[in-house]
């Protein structure tokens, strides 16, 4: 044992409980994070008053769902990370009953069973599960020393893809694809083998054409039109060729908040939810998109620092993950509209009009805030 | 408490994981980077290209469709008028069930089978996109108020004010003025889209179709800018359209209207021409039909209708009509025997009631029996002596016969704005070797001297050679407009010719070696009238004025070398036609006048009178017919 580990273990560990004295650690929040989240909301409602054509009640609805997340938020961050790990089994098994219930006595809308009707309000499992794998996996990972051996390997790959292609099935491709990300951050963030990494990637490669065939009529369509947008203009294309005119004609300083010909006069379609950042390209300009990138990767600069004080594996990972896969929304998000991936329904996150993902990203950062307010050592 | 194993697998995990973050937060700068180049890529190279789309996108060059011309008669009085109706129509692009959508419409307002059927049949037609469909024109105000009221359940259903044409005189002018009609795929070939942008219709047949360059005036544009739905949002910039010109005609509807009331029953036709100008006065080919239902598209079933009618409604026989011109052309023959020295002016016959070209040989009958005896050029045209004209015929031959018939237009099209007139035939030896591969026999001239045969003239034609024969050779040029109405710097109207017109050239005058001949030929002529035996003397009682004229009879079927035309044995299908010709004052001609009664019978008994009504009308002014038909 090194001196250095040992400084960065037991005296990083003792700064941790000196500072938890303080007034602000009692909330167990962590101040940077909390401010660029409320820069970040404050920005989608400013942006999101314009997308929704000057709507009040669009941006009313959207800060209610804000708040919610935010006391989810602090509620999470209360909690012990040990508690996440022991409770996070369970979890992932009644996720997966949820699942099964969902495409057997789902909520059917827009062509899409997703929903759980639940008396009063409507639930999507496929959220819950977003969070619910990372935990299980990083759980499940670090019962043995890192880095995890092949049979855990494929055991946590199994646990990865039932979740995923139950969620394929409803079918969400996008939402599949963000929990896929996020075991595959666990799996990464473990220090797998990269030998293994590039032997997934390759058998990867070889199974695409085999993907391919299972793929549903639209979920073709839409690879076929992010290859050519401009082989079906009115049709498919037209989302993907309005958003990028939009931002396009936005140039460096756009053309002013309101006043965006594209989206307000509806030639953007979803310009609310999840095409809204060609909203800001073209209002704000590439000004505006910078500065939102900025807060993104601040964000999840914060977020990847938690990941690495933290004193734990289980941690480590989860926040990792969390981290990371807020990065593949903004990734996909952005991605999709400005015409480099095809277009998959994932929404920029905390801008995006929508209930469910900002009240999942809020629990995800507050877990986040809690593995930052709870540091702990390994017990033996 | 901690072994060092565990610092040591702690601590290396530890360090796994730092390195993995370091390696993963390395990606995110480098993805971010690519986000952020594609953005610069699109916001500031592209700039200028997607500018231009998302201008093009919202400002959209709407085109503002002319006012059509309106054509007025010599009078004054409005023959085509624009009038705006309400039109209920069918946006595609918004319409996701064409099927519910047009299922609730019809528990709205009245939409019957045909409506639906042309509706179809227009929304396969090629369109520009987002243009707008028709379903039924028309709309009463208790109807547009029920699809007002409805709207919000009827996405992509407007009602369109629209100015469409009406014909206040309906039948009475179809076969001048023809239609307008909806703009169909086989038009659009022949026009310029570009000036057609905004317009639905477009003259498709008579002075409609002819002056549809002037009529229907310069398209107009607007920039506008446009939400997606194509929903005005506020006009940028406009451009007013130039409405198109208005007409003046030189028919004249009340004798228009007046001829076709004396035409009432007969299949028939009319066509009166002021020689001074060559105006068409009246043109009339009875049974007509209702132009307006062609205008926003006929019914098919009304459309088998006219088309099956054994009366040939849709046929204009007044300038389509080919007839076999029969007597009325004998003051013409007349002038080609004795302007081509064949014989001289004072050339005599006996007419033993036929003619032979050689003894014992076929014989060529007369229309009387017995012959008319000794017969001059005079008598033959007032007798209408079909012998005399045999005799000079068969010494012409064709060549002469055919060179001054074509002098007084037969053969050629000659009115400027009759667009479908024919040229009928006139048949020279060339013309039987292309067609029928045969030589030229003397019996073809003798019967092209009486005008059977193959020739084939229009009503049209003979009018128009009637008005050059009371013109004694001149030629002006025969047309149904008197001019286009414009304004002087004094705001007085003021008529102007249209270069579709000037650029018409006029037949060159007749051209004749002795101009002496058209007094006897006209006297001819007259004598037929007023003569003591003219063929149509019976008409020339108590008239106040002095016509010259000329009948005849042409002949549907063959009737054998020794049989005998017998009406009463005939099927009516197979009667004569009657025809006429003539002129009047003689002295000063005011009217020339081509009658063509189908199997009418005898002109003299049929033809004529209806010609002599019809100069009584123009001459006197007075235009009342009792319930007989007569003029008191």
């Amino acid at each position: 044992m090194s001196h250095r580990d040992f400084q960065r273990t037991m005296p990083g560990a003792k700064a941790h409980f000196q500072r938890s004295k303080s007034l602000w650690s009692y909330t167990c929040l962590d101040a940077w994070m909390l401010l660029l989240l409320c820069v970040l909301c404050g920005f989608g409602l400013y942006v999101l008053y314009s997308a929704s054509g000057q709507d009040i009640t669009y941006v009313e609805r959207q800060a209610v769902r804000m708040g919610a997340g935010f006391l989810l938020m602090i509620f999470l961050a209360q909690i012990n990370p040990k508690v996440f790990m022991r409770v996070a089994p369970w979890l992932y098994v009644a996720g997966v009953a949820l699942l099964v219930a969902v495409l057997l006595f789902g909520v059917q809308a827009k062509g899409a069973q997703r929903w759980i009707a639940l008396p009063g309000f409507r639930f999507q499992p496929s959220e819950l599960m977003k969070l619910v794998l990372p935990m299980t996996l990083a759980a499940y990972i670090v019962r043995q020393s890192l880095p995890p051996t092949l049979v855990r390997l494929l055991v946590s790959l199994v646990l990865l893809a039932v979740p995923m292609l139950l969620i394929m099935k409803q079918p969400d491709l996008g939402t599949s694809f963000l929990i896929a990300a996020s075991g595959i951050f666990v799996i990464l963030l473990s220090g797998v083998y990269w030998r293994y990494v590039f032997l997934a990637l390759g058998a990867a490669g070889a199974a695409l054409p085999v993907l391919w065939s299972f793929m549903k009529e639209y979920q073709k369509q839409r690879v076929m039109t992010f290859i050519n947008p401009e082989s079906d203009p009115l049709g498919a294309g037209w989302n993907i060729i309005q958003s990028k005119t939009a931002i396009g004609s936005g140039g460096l300083s756009g053309k002013g908040w309101m006043q965006g010909t594209q989206s307000q006069l509806n030639f953007l379609p979803e310009s609310h939810t999840d095409f809204i950042i060609a909203v800001i390209g073209e209002e704000l300009g590439m000004r505006g998109i910078v500065v939102l990138m900025c807060i993104y990767l601040l964000i999840i600069l914060r977020g990847l620092l938690i990941a690495v004080r933290a004193q734990d594996s289980f941690s480590r990972l989860l926040a990792g993950s969390i981290t990371l896969t807020f990065f593949i929304y903004v990734l996909v998000n952005v991605g999709m509209v400005t015409g480099l991936m095809p277009v998959v329904g994932v929404p920029l996150p905390m801008v995006s009009y929508g209930g469910t993902s900002i009240v999942t990203l809020m629990a995800g950062f507050g877990i986040l805030m809690s593995i930052y307010s709870h540091p702990q050592l390994r017990r033996h | 408490m901690y072994s060092n194993d565990t610092f040591n697998q702690s601590s290396k995990e530890s360090r796994t994981f730092t390195r993995r973050v370091i390696l993963a937060f390395l990606i995110v700068l480098i993805l971010f980077s690519v986000l952020i180049g594609r953005v610069y890529f699109l916001q500031v190279v592209e700039y200028e290209r997607y500018t231009a789309i998302s201008d093009r996108n919202r400002i959209q060059l709407q085109p503002v469709a002319p006012r059509r011309g309106l054509i007025y008669d010599r009078n004054g009085i409005l023959l085509a008028d624009n009038q705006p109706t309400f039109s209920v129509t069918l946006l595609r692009e918004e319409i996701s069930n064409m099927d519910e959508t047009l299922e609730t419409l019809s528990e709205l307002i009245d939409i019957a089978e045909r409506d639906v059927e042309r509706f179809r049949q227009r929304l396969q037609q090629r369109r520009r996109p987002y243009e707008t469909v028709p379903l039924r024109f028309r709309l009463t105000e208790e109807e547009i108020a029920r699809i007002s009221v409805n709207y919000h359940r009827l996405p992509g259903v407007q009602v369109e004010a629209d100015l469409i044409r009406f014909y206040p005189f309906g039948e009475s002018l179809a076969h001048v003025l023809g239609y307008v009609g909806r703009i169909n795929e086989r038009d659009l070939e022949r026009i310029d889209t570009a000036k057609y942008a905004g317009t639905d219709y477009i003259g498709k047949l008579g002075i409609e179709r002819f002056y549809e360059p002037i009529l229907h005036g310069e398209v107009g544009f607007q920039k506008v800018e446009t939400n997606a739905r194509g929903r005005v949002l506020r006009i940028l910039e406009h451009e007013d359209p130039k409405p198109g010109v208005d007409l003046k005609l030189s028919l004249d509807i009340q004798l228009q209207q007046f001829t076709e009331k004396v035409l009432q029953g007969w299949k028939a036709s009319v066509v009166a021409i002021d020689p001074e100008t060559g105006g068409i006065l009246a043109l009339v080919s009875t049974p007509a039909y209702d132009p307006n239902l062609f205008v926003t598209g006929i019914s098919n079933a009304d459309y088998n209708e006219l088309r099956d009618s054994p009366d040939l409604p849709l046929f204009n026989r007044a300038v389509r009509g080919g007839y076999p011109p029969g007597s009325t052309i004998k003051p013409i023959m007349a002038m080609a025997a004795i302007d081509s020295n064949t014989v001289r002016a004072d050339y005599t016959i006996w007419d033993p009631g036929y003619y032979q070209v050689t003894q014992g040989g076929r014989r060529y009958r007369d229309w009387r029996r017995g012959g008319h005896g000794r017969v001059n050029m005079n008598l033959a045209i007032a007798q209408s002596v079909d012998t005399w004209f045999y005799d000079v015929g068969h010494r012409m031959g064709n060549e002469p016969m055919a060179h001054y018939m074509r002098m007084f237009g037969f053969g050629e099209i000659t009115a400027v704005d009759t667009p479908e007139a024919i040229r009928g035939v006139l048949p020279t030896r060339d013309w039987k070797r292309a067609t029928m591969n045969e030589p030229w026999y003397p019996g073809d001239s003798i019967n092209m001297s009486i005008g059977q045969g193959y020739m084939v003239a229009t009503p049209l034609q003979l009018a128009i050679a009637t008005a050059v024969l009371a013109n004694r050779g001149r030629w002006v040029q025969p047309r149904v407009l008197m001019g286009v109405i414009d304004e002087t710097n004094e705001g007085e109207e003021r008529l102007t010719l249209p270069d579709l017109v000037t650029q018409h050239p006029v037949p060159a005058d007749v051209d004749v070696k002795n101009p002496d001949l058209w007094g006897p030929i006209i006297q001819g002529m007259v004598d037929v009238v007023h003569g003591p035996t003219g063929t149509a003397r019976r008409v020339g009682q108590g008239m106040t004025y002095k016509m010259a004229g000329k009948t005849g009879t042409a002949q549907v079927i063959g009737i054998a070398q020794d049989a005998r035309y017998d009406a009463s044995k005939i099927d009516a299908r197979f009667h004569d036609h009657a025809l006429f010709i003539g002129f009047a004052p003689v002295e000063n001609p005011e009217i020339a006048v081509a009658v063509v009664v189908e199997n009418g019978g005898g002109g003299s008994s049929v033809a004529a009178p209806i010609a002599r009504k019809v100069m009584d009308a123009w001459l006197s002014g007075n235009y009342t017919l009792d319930d007989e038909g007569e003029m008191p």
